[in-house]
């Protein structure tokens, strides 16, 4: 496979980067580029080419004890429930978009300190820059010359790698300084990073499964080749007390790493927008590193078995398909290697650019001059730093990549990378729960942590390494024996870079605590740290969160707003801001409130030491005791409350308000009701009296009066008589049933039954009226624990209302039974007209006359409704209308079987 | 002798009513409910209608508003007869332009003497 070809595969795979990037910025919104998967399958940005060559080539020499870098972030998985979800909540009040930024934030704003965090990101990043530019110019090299001879020596290709180097240069520049408030989120970038997660998870996976499966039978067999010239047990195992004690190092220092690697601050808090994220991210991160790691050890010994040396085993996952001559696979590996740098270097790159424009650049560069000039401009000039910055950043990279010895492994410079960060670990999490940590005692502590470091680790390295003189290391400095850089006062059971890890983070932690007791800080430090140490309680206060005294105008801060943010944006922000304190338009002195406010706007742009020292320009500040900060603090803490009960007092009082209205609105109801009630109860009983009076008076005053008629009016006068006695044993009925004086006579029986008895006494007016009644029962029997008398007499008054509102001839009323396990479903239905809408809540109230009050409805007491729902009640049933049934009326009674509980 | 017309939806009151009016020598003229009776008043003018209030179909307020937009028969005297007798109910039918508001229930020699009063 010639150079060539391969270049051109590698522009068509940046290509399709720069689409996707593109694709998604355009598509910023839609679902799929916000998808949690996203997020998660982002955070795999930690797997670089360290991992993907790397870590088969230390478990080719050490064995299992790669794994140490992976069961770090795998442990650290559940704990980001409490840790991260802080750490991106502080950030995201305060537009934190570094590290160092955060860093310097919870010390106080504190300029220095944001740029020390900066230098020790750029001292350990940069190299990991380096190394990714190696890996990728090593894997060229073999992918090209399509041989296994060996990789040392000269570099043909360098130029290739400087290209592509260049390129992502182009590509951070791009779509990394797109909004100039670094804190926003990068959607193009990393929606492309979760691509190349997903291609450097498969290939590898495709490779492992090629060499376990396809060049080998499984892993039985790998283990039996490789042990015909290699220890396996060796390989396969923690070797005693030292072993285990150098395990748990290193899984410390890959946990701390997955939280203060700039590359992961960025993927995981910065880019973090919603909930959902971290839900994902908390089982899916962790199962990724586990599926990287399935094959590392097979493909490992594979190579082992195959090669008998460690010489290349970085890359076993290229040359054993290039053994077996299938080229096209050993180009996808390539593919996935090329994955893996691009995605650190992007990010990396992109982390580093934001922190040292915003802590290193402007704080100590430009600030003079953007306080000096009044130019609006400087949304542009922040923007060229940046860009600057992140050119800046690979032209380095890429000289020191061009000038360290190629025998250099990759894990080993990996390792230097992870010890310098770590050291930002006492300061960035003892700080987020202690509120005495200082920012003398940080910057001290880390600045004396990567000092151990670099005399413990990267010197001996370099001496041993580069310039091949184990003098040093075997003598110690000046040849004094306590001085050993790999055992320092004697601690000789440790690993050379667990070694530097002990005494760097020991020493850094024990000189942060000193200094931070012994020298207190500021009350700008012990501000932040009771915000950062209590971020759910202090989170509410908002802007009463700082506590400030001084003289300030709300005009000449705006002034600023608009120099970074424009006029447009800087006068969105006051709107809110005026709206969020109720605040007049008039108003013109800024409070404590309005800094904070204006310190947090501009911390995305320049970072928050520039913003504190840009707004501090335009103010006369009064320094505050420390007493004084914790006091104010407290009481903006209590107004909070305060608020906070008052405000839930309020609404307890609307609800009961509501509530009585409610209760009123029902009594007057109530009132009408029974006002309808009694005119209908006289109404009815006025009807058949007129009928009775009028009769009777014809009688007595006619004598003529042919003896047919007489006969006809005597029995009119009965038939009325009988009416108003009816209604009034309704009425008693309804009345002993409502009070709960009338009990059941309760026995078990048959259901269908009864209903059949109702349905026989309307026998005469069912044929002369000629309808039909149909009873459908399932089964036939259904027995129950009822009081049959009235339940006969409800459904007696279903059937009959039915009867008066279907038609003659057409009528049809059914009654369908159905029967559960313990309940009763019984459905009366016909086709009449039907019930009119707005009736139905009322229309088991007793007498309920429907709103056009002078319309008569077709006759009866109207207490039949009334008189069925008490019955059912008194049942422990329900009955209701079916509003689904639309071709008449329909009523479901539902009756338990059995009444006893 | 003057025609009566009776509009009422209670068989028993009608029967009562129509006898006695009979008895005086009227012509009774029988609705069972409004719309009857609106159908009737087409046909034959009475001298004197009486009407109840709640009936199906058309009440008797509808009929009153009806016979008095129309020309033919807004001179026709109406007699309220009805069970509603709340001050309301008298008030509306009085309005709308009935003669008089009887309340049920009622003695029939009253009520003749006051349709004679009207013919």
């Amino acid at each position: 496979m010639g150079s060539l070809s391969i270049i051109l595969i590698v522009l068509g795979y940046l290509g399709l980067l720069f689409f996707i990037a593109f694709w998604a910025e355009k598509n910023k919104r839609s679902k799929l580029v916000n998808s949690p998967y996203v997020y998660a399958l982002s955070l795999a940005v930690y797997c670089s080419a360290w991992t993907y060559y790397g870590s088969v080539g230390m478990a080719a020499r050490t064995g299992v004890e790669f794994l140490t870098i992976y069961l770090g972030p795998i442990i650290a998985a559940p704990l980001w429930i409490v840790v991260l979800k802080k750490i991106i909540q502080l950030s995201k009040i305060y537009n934190v978009s570094s590290i160092a930024d955060f860093i310097s934030l919870r010390y106080g704003n504190n300029r220095s300190l944001g740029a020390v965090v900066a230098i020790i990101c750029a001292l350990s990043i940069i190299p990991y820059i380096a190394l990714q530019l190696k890996a990728l110019s090593e894997s060229f090299q073999i992918i090209s010359q399509g041989s296994t001879h060996s990789i040392m020596g000269q570099y043909l290709l360098t130029d290739s790698t400087f290209y592509i180097a260049l390129l992502l240069a182009v590509f951070c520049v791009f779509y990394g300084t797109i909004t100039f408030d670094a804190s926003k989120q990068k959607k193009g970038i990393f929606f492309s990073i979760a691509f190349e997660s997903l291609v450097k998870l498969i290939i590898f996976i495709i490779i492992g499964i090629y060499t376990t499966f396809y060049v080998f039978d499984g892993g039985n067999s790998i283990i039996t080749e490789v042990s015909k010239n290699f220890n396996i047990n060796k390989l396969s195992t923690v070797e005693g007390v030292t072993g285990g004690i150098n395990w748990y190092f290193t899984i410390a220092l890959s946990f701390l790493a997955i939280f203060l690697l700039p590359r992961q601050f960025q993927a995981s808090v910065v880019e973090y927008s919603h909930k959902k994220q971290l839900k994902v991210a908390i089982w899916l991160f962790p199962l990724y590193l586990l599926l990287f790691n399935i094959f590392v050890i097979f493909i490992a010994w594979a190579g082992l078995a195959l090669f008998s040396s460690t010489e290349n085993a970085d890359y076993f996952t290229l040359l054993i398909p290039l053994t077996y001559g299938d080229y096209w696979l050993a180009i996808l590996v390539f593919l996935g290697g090329l994955s893996a740098v691009i995605s650190m270097v992007v990010v990396s790159t992109l982390a580093l650019s934001t922190m040292l424009s915003n802590n290193l650049i402007i704080p100590y560069a430009y600030l003079k001059k953007f306080q000096r000039n009044t130019s609006n401009n400087n949304q542009k000039t922040i923007k060229n730093i940046r860009r600057m910055s992140i050119f800046m950043l690979i032209a380095i990279a890429y000289f020191l990549y061009a000038f360290v010895n190629p025998s250099v492994s990759l894990f080993s410079i990996g390792l230097v990378s992870f010890l310098l960060i770590v050291q930002l670990a006492p300061s960035f999490f003892v700080g987020m729960f202690w509120n005495r940590g200082s920012a003398l005692g940080a910057k001290i502590g880390m600045i004396s942590g990567s000092l151990i470091v670099i005399y413990t680790y990267l010197l001996p390295f370099f001496t041993s390494a580069i310039l091949a003189n184990n003098n040093f290391i075997e003598n110690g400095l000046f040849g004094i024996e306590m001085l050993r850089p790999y055992n320092l006062f004697g601690v000789d059971f440790l690993t050379p870079s667990n070694h530097s890890l002990f005494w760097s983070l020991a020493v850094n932690l024990f000189l942060y605590a000193y200094f931070s007791l012994v020298f207190k800080g500021n009350y700008r430090e012990r501000n932040y740290g009771e915000v950062f140490t209590n971020t759910s309680k202090i989170i509410d206060l908002q802007e009463d969160a700082y506590v400030w005294k001084g003289e300030a105008y709300i005009a000449d801060i705006h002034k600023i707003w608009v120099r970074f943010l424009g006029t447009h944006r800087a006068n969105r922000a006051l709107n809110i801001f005026k709206r969020r304190y109720k605040l007049s338009e008039k108003t013109k002195i800024a409070d404590a409130r309005f800094i904070n406010f204006s310190e947090k706007l501009l911390t995305g742009a320049v970072g928050s030491a520039s913003a504190k020292i840009l707004i501090s320009n335009v103010v006369k500040e009064k320094p505050v005791s420390l007493v004084e900060v914790l006091k104010i603090l407290e009481e903006n803490k209590e107004a909070i409350s305060i608020n906070k009960s008052l405000k839930t007092q309020k609404e307890q009082l609307f609800k009961l308000t509501e509530e009585l209205k409610q209760a009123n609105k029902s009594l007057t109801q109530q009132d009408k009701l029974k006002d309808d009630f009694l005119d209908t109860v006289a109404h009815e009983l006025k009807t058949p009296i007129t009928s009775i009076q009028a009769s009777s008076e014809i009688l007595k005053d006619d004598a003529d009066i042919p003896d047919d008629l007489k006969q006809q009016f005597l029995s009119n006068i009965l038939f009325d008589t009988q009416r108003i006695t009816n209604l009034i044993n309704d009425i008693l009925n309804l009345e002993k049933l409502a009070s709960g004086r009338e009990s059941l006579q309760l026995n078990t029986e048959n259901v269908t039954e009864i209903i059949h008895k109702a349905v026989k006494s309307f026998e005469g007016i069912v044929q002369k009226k000629k309808i039909s009644i149909s009873i459908d029962s399932k089964p036939n029997e259904v027995s129950a624990e009822v009081d049959s008398a009235k339940l006969i007499q409800v459904f007696t008054n279903l059937i009959s209302n039915s009867l008066k509102f279907v038609e003659p001839k057409h009528g049809k009323i059914e009654i369908k039974v159905n029967s559960t396990k313990d309940i009763l479903a019984i459905e009366v239905l016909d086709n009449g007209k039907g019930l009119v809408e707005a009736d139905i809540p009322y229309i088991f109230d007793k007498f309920y006359q429907s709103n056009n009050q002078t319309l008569k409805k077709p006759e009866g007491s109207g207490f039949g409704l009334a008189i069925c729902k008490q019955i059912i009640s008194l049942h422990k049933g329900v009955i209701e209308v079916n509003k689904a049934y639309t071709k008449g009326a329909s009523f479901i009674i539902k009756l338990p079987k059995k009444q006893s509980v | 002798m003057s025609k009566i017309l009776i509009v009422d939806d209670e068989p028993n009151i009608v029967m009562a009513l129509d006898y006695a009016l009979q008895k005086q020598g009227f012509t009774v003229l029988i609705a069972r409910d409004g719309q009857e009776a609106l159908d009737i008043v087409k046909k034959d003018i009475p001298k004197v209608i009486i009407l109840d209030i709640m009936m199906p179909k058309v009440d008797g307020f509808e009929v009153l508003n009806q016979l008095k937009s129309n020309p033919k028969t807004k001179d026709i005297a109406v007699l309220i007869l009805s069970a509603k007798n709340k001050a309301k109910d008298i008030e509306n039918g009085l309005k709308a332009g009935a003669n008089e508001y009887l309340a049920k229930p009622f003695s029939t020699k009253k009520l003749i003497e006051k349709i004679k009063s009207y013919c």
